[in-house]
């Protein structure tokens, strides 16, 4: 610790037996500054408890500034993961001319079965389909007082797994299909999952550019509560510097207290997204489940918490870094 | 212990606060610095504490040109010498205790070390009963006397003060010119800044006299 070394004889006073400073072990200089470290963070944490009201202020600004983005991830996420079970698959259903014959629909059904580009196929019949309408919809009364099946025969078609990911091959597919004299209409179910994915791509965007500048946000509040709080111990900075600190003693219980906006503020965070969901998750769960869905909304979890303590915590640290780096310096006795 | 060797000190705006002085006190000598205001007192002593560089001139401390000491090692510095401020820099969101503990704290010393070293130097200045208070609740002697208990508590080699009796009567005054000399005789080189000329001559050591910025007279005075 002490680089400056003073060569002469210790004073020659018996009640304190000098040389204790210059003959530390590493262990002890170890285990003082792993001391002053939790001396700090406690010190840090109770100086916060006494000023309640601007520190709760703060630590609110970062959490709300944590909690959009999360917010936005959170939905994003949960519309991917709807999405995510179609993703890989470029499904297409052909509807097939109406009143199209048994025996025409097997043999077509035959000649797309030796056709190496198709994985699998599946023929749904009018009845099948008026079957499975009734079932699900709750359109069953309606639905009988139709004296004739209006839907069409329907192929599922899958093509094979090389294809999924080309889609200008998959397209070619589409034309082909969409020739045979049979076919009346092929749609590829693939087409508003692309704009699906498109819409998610810019909710990223969105998450991510929303998140930087909020990110910016803290740095500045934390930054500038820092200042302040600099401002008022600048009586003991500078009786601390007079008596030997180093400008990284004065620095960390600073760092600290940064530190700790942070920390609280992503853990108010997520608890505003937590809550958000409780709130929006009965309405969305309601609504899917009108479209025969069981989407729900996807939790943040635990994993996001830790995530968003540990995003706050670095944005808390580095904006008192930046600020404590630019007035403690200035701060001379 | 420290020697001027034709310091001089010209601050930014001209005014030049200390020219060629040259001086130099031993380990375990006592002297006053004494002058009119605006004499250059504060600005010696500033000078040793190096919150000021001179602008010519050597000035060696313990052998070491302070000059060379980079602005990275002044805190390690700083830690090898004791200063007691006139306005005494207590802290008060803190008990004396924790006042005097300060410099071994900034040092990363132990808590073993501490508790038995701050106790031993309020003991030494006589208010080891006080340790638990805030300094707020003191008297100003007490108060400079637990500043000087700071200044001690790290056992440095050099004591600097800066008018430490200037607001206490002079009784009080002489008790604590008493406790630079306990350390005097421990070895320590002890430097007190002070315009009270009556308490100068009653101790009887040597005087180092500025006048704008020239030091007058090193001799030291007849002891009693």
């Amino acid at each position: 610790m002490s680089r400056y070394k003073i060569e002469t004889d210790a004073p020659p006073q018996p009640r304190r037996s000098g040389a204790v400073e210059s003959r530390r072990s590493l262990v002890s200089i170890v285990r003082a500054y792993f001391h002053n470290h939790r001396k700090n963070a406690s010190e840090s944490f109770h100086r916060m408890a006494v000023e309640p009201l601007q520190s709760v202020m703060t630590m609110l600004v970062v959490a709300i500034a944590l909690a959009l983005p999360a917010m936005l991830y959170v939905g994003v996420s949960s519309l991917q993961q709807l999405s995510g079970s179609w993703d890989s698959s470029a499904q297409m259903t052909v509807f097939l001319k109406k009143g199209a014959k048994d025996k025409a629909i097997n043999s077509l059904i035959k000649e797309l079965e030796s056709n190496d580009e198709l994985a699998e196929i599946h023929f749904i019949s009018p009845s099948q389909a008026l079957d499975a309408l009734q079932n699900s919809a709750g359109f069953g009364e309606a639905l009988t007082l139709l004296d004739d099946n209006p839907l069409p025969p329907v192929l599922i078609v899958v093509p094979v797994a090389v294809i999924e990911a080309d889609v200008p091959r998959v397209e070619q597919l589409v034309k082909t299909l969409a020739k045979q004299p049979l076919v009346d209409e092929v749609q590829l179910d693939m087409k508003w999952l692309q704009r699906m994915q498109k819409i998610l791509d810019i909710g990223r965007q969105i998450t991510i550019l929303l998140g930087g500048t909020l990110s910016l946000g803290v740095l500045l509040v934390v930054g500038n509560t820092i200042r302040l709080a600099i401002e008022n111990r600048r009586e003991e900075i500078l009786v601390v510097k007079l008596v030997g600190g180093t400008n990284g003693f004065v620095r960390r219980p600073f760092l600290y207290i940064g530190l700790w906006y942070g920390v609280f503020g992503g853990l108010i965070a997520w608890l505003g997204v937590v809550i958000a969901q409780f709130w929006l998750g009965v309405t969305v769960t309601r609504l899917a489940a009108l479209y025969q869905s069981d989407f729900a909304l996807q939790g943040i979890g635990l994993a996001g918490m830790l995530v968003l303590i540990a995003l706050g915590g670095i944005l808390g640290l580095v904006g008192a870094a930046l600020a404590v780096g630019r007035h403690i310096a200035q701060l001379e006795p | 212990m420290i020697e001027f060797d034709n310091v001089s000190k010209r601050y930014p705006d001209g005014h030049e606060a200390l020219s060629q002085v040259s001086f130099a006190l031993d380990a375990g000598e006592m002297a006053f610095l004494t002058g009119h205001s605006g004499a250059g007192k504060s600005t010696l002593l500033k000078l040793i504490m190096l919150m000021e560089r001179p602008s010519g001139g050597q000035l060696r401390v313990n052998g070491k040109n302070l000059n060379r000491l980079h602005k990275s090692q002044i805190p390690y510095y700083r830690r090898r010498v004791g200063v007691v401020f006139q306005n005494h820099q207590l802290l008060f969101d803190r008990t004396v205790f924790d006042n005097v503990a300060l410099p071994m704290q900034v040092s990363g010393a132990q808590h073993r070390d501490i508790e038995r070293r701050v106790r031993a130097a309020l003991d030494k200045v006589g208010l080891l009963s006080k340790e638990k208070l805030n300094p707020v609740q003191l008297s100003g002697g007490e108060q400079q006397r637990i500043g000087i208990a700071r200044a001690v508590v790290h056992t440095p080699r050099i004591l600097l003060a800066d008018e430490p009796t200037g607001n206490l009567d002079p009784e009080l005054s002489a008790e604590i010119m008493t406790l630079f000399e306990d350390f005097r005789n421990v070895g320590v080189s002890v430097l007190v800044a002070t315009h009270d000329i009556a308490l100068i001559s009653s101790m009887g050591e040597r005087v180092l006299t500025l006048d704008h910025g020239r030091l007058l007279e090193t001799g030291a005075l007849v002891s009693v």
